[in-house]
């Protein structure tokens, strides 16, 4: 770990001086400060954001849920509106990492955590994202973890987090302010980037801007929704594949509005629309449901140690409806 | 607001205590604890938040101090697991942790305790089902499990 | 008297551990500590062509940068006879000796600082310029050879066999065959492997993370060439280490090294990714079973042969073929042992060494023959009991195995078994009921206690033992509480220092047989001190009686003819003007071995729940019982076995080392991505323990349970997501993309 300094900051202004002087930002550091053991990242200055008034979800005039980018992730989990509303959100939360864990994680930072594909974090490794032109060593190597979705010849690294597959579903913006102090609505199926030839960058955020908060739309709560999440153990263990669905059925019981997202399995927070297009108009039975999630896996390119993933995402996406529509 | 500086002097409270002591910007409450605070009972596993073992309370709410840099933690209540008897007399999860052998080598047992302690005080251990979940963020290699759930449900059902 | 033995008496060291007092190695608070950290080779084999330190030499903090361009050249004498736990052929790395880089980890320099902020970034700034070679970093089966002799001689034999057993396998009228995999493991405790070195003059002081204080001194001495009573070493409290702090690693010289250069105490405590690389890993390991059986399941005939890594340097080999060798009757029979050299850090013991290898494969096979066979895998056990070890020609020296396979399965529910493969299902899951055998052999060593008696009426026990964690403190204070007649407050035991009297090393299954003895010794011979001094007396109650007249008696001395009081010890040594009096004894090994085989069993049974569109396993319960001998604290024997349980978890469902062959090395070198069980994954954990009192074996009747624990534990999972989905999964883990595929 190379020395840094560290300010605290007290307000956005403040952030975007500090980023203009190249400091990089730190809010809840549970992913910061592994990747600084690691020596992946090498600030020079830390600039802390956690004094900026940031945290906490509020109701918006037309019923949108506004949740502020300093929001723990406990505490986003534990928020009455958010499971009563948006039970997808809040089970993407529950399954994350550790109550420890959940304690100090903000939202904000969440959806920047940065990949845990093992070459990445191996700084002995070649490795495009972390540093561009030596190479990706997962597509040859041990790739067990890897996208088969999304990915690119240079970059097959997954993004990890649970809550923007889950945000993905149900609609939501991040709110980005540039160090001009100008802010922008993002979608947050928009907001990861496909890794292309430029692995190492991952968002639509420019240098400095800050995520001052997420959105989820009123309309959002029409819809009944659920997360799904497997993994090798029974909990503390990272997505191998996830399913976030949110749907509406109509006075008929047909599937009228739906939005279907996974994780563990792509390079961002992957949107179904396939499998979106082939329930929409149908009543949610089984044979429906089955035979819509087959499309899951669309597109699919596997590898040596992934090509599970393509089966596991249609019986994902397929459990996650089946529960949801109470077909068990 | 201050200028970034690279070593701080950090006042944090520890167990109701005002402590003061110089940190790098690098060092991590974990370090600080044992290190330069020599509270050793805070143990150091993975210093990568995947074990647990660094488990404190900070403001009433479990954290794992490998994550946290110290100096984040200016001016905040820390309890770490020295902080939690009262003299000789054990706080009711450390007595039903030896009561019901929750542990063997005893490495991953004060992050076990504050975590359980966390648990109990946020109303998350109202079940076996809840307090496997709940725990399932403190690994025991030796494999303490279900000793450590029948603790942390007697100290829960004691009021923990 | 009541009985200690035999009682669930709470952990002595349990308010310590509880409170966060207990002082394990990294915590020994030295004035003027300075933070050594290592700087670990990047290839998998070649040499250094250059090394710029100066970055890293005028960062701020740093004391001094050592490479093998200025380190002392060490004097590695020669081991006669290298422990048990040592590789036992090939040569130990010698650390910063010379530019070669024999595996990726290997240290290349170590950096010592003021604060570990500033050693761990001044390691970043080493830069290292390799010249790479071909390195061996593929597992091939097919390019196994034998042990060499060294590990011969110690017991890792590369055949063993009886019978005539291509006849009778040509013969047999039912065979099974088949391959099983295992991974590289590592052991994980959670306590990272640490050392503080202290040097004041010529004298040494480690504070060691290790097994074994006594050996971790041998070592080290044989390495600078020193005598061994310059070096002391203290190891209290060991946070966990499952075989590997058994033998001493490199960091241990490169601290003591590093603290002679910077003259200071150094603390070098290595990371969780330095781990993987660092103080070995259980082999990876391949096996090929072929069973031949009569269509009413007698086994006629058993070949078995398994093939593991080794590291080039040195040659770590595992006694795999042990169980094989007399689990079962089976009159004709062939084993054979192999070694696939790697360049890699070398393996080392990881509970239950090579046997938990060797029972996998078999008990593997075995429910594959019962399959076959269309018999109840239990009742094949039954069918092919082996009241003998069949192997020395020996009786065991007790064996209550049926009475575990009995125990274990009414407890379960064994008879709700559907036998048909996918026949069992239950909210939506598939339901697997699978068992195994658990074995591993009982061995016991020579140590030494010194127990005394002191005027306050207290007695303290000490000895060079370790606890690592089943409770050495607890259960030897329970021995020496019991046979002094005291009670257990009464008692403290002393371990982990090398100022202690010797005890072999806390691996094995060893402690109890071994120590359990020796302090058994040692009281006794406290008590016929006294009882000396007691009759040598001018007067007093036993002045002048003869030896035999006098026994020990609840806390003190009587008249053996039990007339008269019991005189306390402290009143005795305060009749005779004495603070405290001290004795010691010791125990070893006597003709049982001429005479016996002896070994611990277990009997496991588990349940598993199979998702099987998702691929994942859960095991909701596992019920195990248990042939340990006596049972000298059934609370902390009975975690012993839960914790068997669990990692037998871990190594059928979840550890992996995930191996890149360019780079020879583990990827997955943390714990988020090598899995380890967590609380959700074990819902409900039995152990039970049949009555059994081995006296054949030892006098304390003890056999030893660590290592069975996990034995028996992977091979029973797999063989229920055998019963659950009707699929064999012979590559441990069994993560879903096996299911799935």
């Amino acid at each position: 770990m190379q020395p840094f300094s560290y300010a605290p900051v007290a307000d956005a202004a403040a952030a975007a001086l500090r980023a203009r002087a190249g400091a990089s930002f730190i809010a809840g550091g549970t992913d910061m400060l592994q990747l600084l053991q690691e020596n992946v990242l090498q600030p020079d200055e830390l600039a802390d954001l956690n004094g900026l008034p940031l945290a906490g979800i509020t109701e918006e005039a037309d019923g949108a849920l506004r949740i502020g980018a300093l929001t723990k992730l406990q505490e986003a989990a534990d928020h009455p509106l958010l499971r009563e509303r948006h039970p997808v959100v809040a089970e993407a939360l529950d399954a994350t990492a550790s109550p420890m864990v959940r304690h100090m994680a903000t939202v904000g930072g969440n959806l920047l955590q940065r990949t845990r594909c093992l070459y990445f974090r191996d700084v002995s490794t070649p490795c495009n994202k972390r540093q561009p032109g030596s190479g990706c060593s997962a597509l040859e190597g041990e790739n067990r973890h890897n996208a088969i979705l999304g990915g690119s010849e240079h970059c097959i690294a997954v993004q990890p987090s649970d809550l923007p597959v889950a945000l993905v579903a149900v609609d939501a913006e991040v709110l980005a302010r540039n160090t001009d102090g100008a802010e922008r609505w993002i979608p947050v199926g928009g907001f990861h980037r496909l890794p292309g030839d430029t692995p190492e960058i991952e968002t639509a955020l420019k240098p400095g801007d800050l995520i001052l908060a997420i959105r989820i739309p009123a309309h959002a709560a029409r819809w009944r929704s659920h997360y799904v999440k497997v993994r090798d153990r029974a909990s503390f263990a990272w997505a191998l594949c996830s399913a976030a669905v949110a749907l509406r059925l109509d006075e008929q019981g047909r599937v009228a509005e739906v939005r279907i997202a996974a994780g563990g399995v792509a390079t961002k927070p992957w949107r179904l629309p396939r499998v979106e297009q082939e329930l929409l108009g149908h009543r949610l039975d089984r044979d429906r449901v089955r035979l819509s999630a087959v499309w899951a896996s669309e597109g699919a390119v596997t590898r040596t140690g992934n090509a599970y993933k393509a089966p596991m995402l249609q019986h994902t996406v397929e459990r996650a409806l089946i529960e949801l529509g109470g077909l068990a | 607001m201050p200028e970034p500086a690279h070593s701080f002097m950090l006042t944090i409270h520890v167990n109701g205590v005002e402590r003061q002591v110089q940190v790098d910007a690098r060092t991590t409450l974990l370090d600080a604890l044992r290190d330069r605070l020599h509270l050793t009972g805070t143990k150091k596993g993975c210093a990568l938040g995947q074990c647990g073992a660094c488990t404190v309370l900070l403001e009433d709410r479990r954290v794992v101090s490998c994550l946290m840099l110290a100096v984040m933690a200016e001016g905040k209540q820390v309890t770490t697991i020295e902080g939690l008897a009262r003299g000789e007399e054990l706080h009711p999860v450390q007595a039903a942790f030896v009561e019901h052998d929750a542990f063997q080598c005893g490495y991953c047992t004060p992050g076990q305790i504050m975590s359980a302690v966390g648990a109990i005080k946020e109303g998350r251990a109202r079940s076996d089902d809840e307090i496997r979940e709940q725990m399932s963020g403190n690994l025991c290699r030796c494999g303490a499990y279900t000793n450590i759930v029948a603790a942390v449900r007697d100290a829960a059902a004691q009021g923990g | 008297m009541n009985a200690i033995i035999g009682q669930p008496v709470n952990r002595v060291d349990g308010p310590a551990k509880v409170t966060g007092h207990a002082t394990y190695a990294a915590e020994f608070d030295l004035p003027g500590l300075a933070y050594a950290v290592m700087v670990l080779a990047t290839i998998p084999r070649g040499h250094i062509r250059s090394i710029d330190r100066m970055a890293a030499e005028q960062a701020p903090g740093v004391l001094a940068v050592m490479t093998h361009e200025d380190a002392p050249r060490l004097a590695y004498k020669p081991i006669a006879q290298r422990p048990q736990v040592d590789a036992q052929s090939g040569e130990q790395l010698h650390v910063l000796q010379d530019p070669e880089v024999r595996f990726n980890g290997e240290p290349v320099a170590v950096v010592i600082a003021e604060t570990l902020e500033q050693a761990v970034h001044a390691a970043d700034l080493v830069q290292v310029e390799y010249a790479r070679s071909p390195a061996l970093t593929i597992f091939d089966a097919t390019k196994g050879r034998p042990p060499s002799e060294g590990n011969v001689k110690a017991g890792r034999v590369p055949e063993l066999g009886r019978g005539e057993v291509e006849a009778a396998m040509a013969a047999a009228p039912v065979r099974i065959s088949a391959r099983y995999v295992h991974p590289r493991e590592h052991h994980n405790a959670i306590e990272p492997h640490v050392t503080i070195a202290h040097w004041e003059g010529e004298n040494l002081t480690l504070y060691d993370k290790t097994q074994w204080v006594d050996n971790d001194r041998k070592e080290i001495a044989h390495v600078f060439g020193m005598e061994e009573e310059r070096i002391r070493v203290i190891s209290p409290f060991v946070g966990g280490a499952f075989g590997s702090a058994l033998r001493t690693w490199p960091h241990v010289t490169l601290a003591a090294m590093a603290a002679k250069r910077v003259g200071r105490p150094v603390r070098l405590e290595l990371t969780r990714r330095q781990l993987y690389m660092s103080v070995g890993f259980r082999p990876h390991s391949e096996q090929h079973l072929t069973l031949g059986a009569t269509p009413e399941g007698k086994l006629v005939a058993l070949e078995h042969e398994v093939v593991q890594q080794v590291g080039r340097y040195e040659e770590y080999a595992e006694t795999a073929l042990s169980p094989t060798s007399h689990l079962y009757q089976c009159d004709n029979l062939w084993a054979r042992y192999r070694l696939v050299e790697m360049d890699t850090n070398s393996p080392c013991p990881m509970r239950a060494p090579g046997v938990v290898t060797g029972v996998l494969g078999l008990e593997m096979a075995m429910d594959e023959l019962a399959t076959e066979l269309g018999l109840d895998p239990l009742e094949l056990r039954l069918r092919n009991y082996a009241e003998q070890d069949q192997q020395k020609g020996l009786p065991w020296s007790s064996k209550e195995l049926r009475a575990c396979y009995a125990a274990a399965a009414e407890r379960f529910g064994w008879s709700r078994r559907k036998p048909e493969p996918r026949s069992m299902r239950e909210g939506g899951m598939l339901v697997g009921y699978g068992m195994a055998t658990a074995i591993y052999h009982s061995d016991r060593s020579a140590g030494s206690a010194s127990v005394a008696l002191t005027g306050n009426g207290m007695a303290v026990v000490r000895s060079a033992a370790s606890d690592m964690g089943p409770g050495t403190y607890t259960s030897m204070t329970q021995v020496a509480a019991e046979t002094l007649g005291l009670p257990v407050s009464h008692v403290r035991f002393e371990l982990g220092d090398t100022n202690l009297p010797f005890a072999p090393v806390h691996g094995g299954s060893i402690t109890m047989a071994s120590m359990g003895n020796a302090i058994v010794a040692a009281c006794q011979a406290v008590q016929k001190k006294l009882a000396g001094l007691a009759r040598a007396a001018q007067n007093g109650p036993f002045a002048g009686l003869p030896e035999e007249a006098i026994a020990a008696r609840e806390g003190g001395l009587g008249r053996a003819d039990g007339s008269g009081p019991v005189v306390p010890y402290a009143e005795l040594l305060r009749q005779h003007n004495l603070g405290w009096v001290e004795a010691e004894g010791s125990a070893q090994p006597g003709e049982e071995t001429q005479k016996y085989s002896s070994a611990a069993f277990g009997a496991i049974f588990v349940e598993v729940r199979v998702d099987e569109a998702l691929g994942t396993v859960r095991v909701p319960r596992m019920v195990g019982a248990y042939d340990v001998g006596r049972v000298i604290n059934p609370k902390t024997a009975r975690s012993q076995c839960i914790g068997g349980m669990v990692g037998g978890l871990g190594m059928a469902l979840e550890e992996q080392a995930e191996w890149d062959i360019r780079f020879g090395k583990v990827m997955n070198a943390n714990l988020a991505e090598y899995l380890v069980p967590v609380n959700a994954d074990v819902p409900s954990l039995e152990a039970i323990f049949v009555p059994n009192d081995d006296r054949n074996f030892n006098p304390l009747g003890v056999k030893g349970l660590a290592e069975v624990a996990i034995c028996g534990v992977a091979p029973a999972i797999a063989n229920a997501v055998y019963h659950a989905t009707g699929r064999r999964i012979r590559r441990l883990p069994i993560t879903p993309e096996r299911l799935l595929s």
